[in-house]
């Protein structure tokens, strides 16, 4: 599972019909400091994040669970909004 | 998934029996502005991308969740076409 930021999202008319209906969001990886980590990814959206939410977001074929058919080409789906990430975590020694 | 535009074609006749009938397209990977950045991947195509098209690509087994490619040996597949990009930042 890794942390996220919702930066936009993507429109596909033709696509796998077990995508039909889902949000497909772009999502920024960031660290637990909430600095960028990496690549943009595209992420399905089964709950709901609004754009510059911190999310926590899934990859591999974990990624179709959450999903209403899951025999779809998924890999990786949004899980969770993040309300907090606690400060003691962010510093590992 | 990854974010890619397709800019050719693979023709293979010597392949693994599974793979026949499958169209092999090679997916330069793009960033949010559609600029082409160097990793690229080949993959199943499974919506009728053509060449130039901006895609979506699934990796891992997770491409294998399509009537095309179920218990295929494929990591990678094409899975949308991309309409439109809607950028928040």
């Amino acid at each position: 599972m890794f942390f996220g930021r919702v930066i936009g999202t993507i429109w596909a008319t033709r696509k796998n019909p077990a995508l039909e209906n889902l949000k497909l969001q772009i999502v920024q990886p960031i660290d637990s400091g909430r600095s960028p980590a990496g690549a943009p990814i595209i992420a399905v959206d089964t709950i709901g994040a609004g754009s510059g939410e911190t999310i926590c977001y899934i990859t591999a074929r974990e990624a179709t669970i959450p999903l209403p058919d899951r025999f779809a080409p998924v890999d990786a789906a949004i899980v969770a909004i993040v309300d907090r990430i606690d400060p003691e975590v962010i510093e590992t020694k | 998934m990854i974010l890619g535009k397709v800019i050719g074609t693979v023709w293979a006749t010597r392949k693994d029996e599974n793979l026949t009938g499958m169209k092999f397209l090679i997916v330069r990977h793009v960033d949010l502005d559609y600029r082409l950045k160097d990793q690229y991947v080949v993959a199943v195509d499974s919506v009728g991308a053509g060449v130039g098209e901006v895609v979506l690509v699934a990796s891992g087994s997770s491409a294998r969740q399509t009537d095309v490619t179920k218990n295929k040996p494929v990591d990678a597949v094409i899975m949308a076409i991309v309409d439109k990009l809607d950028l928040s930042d």
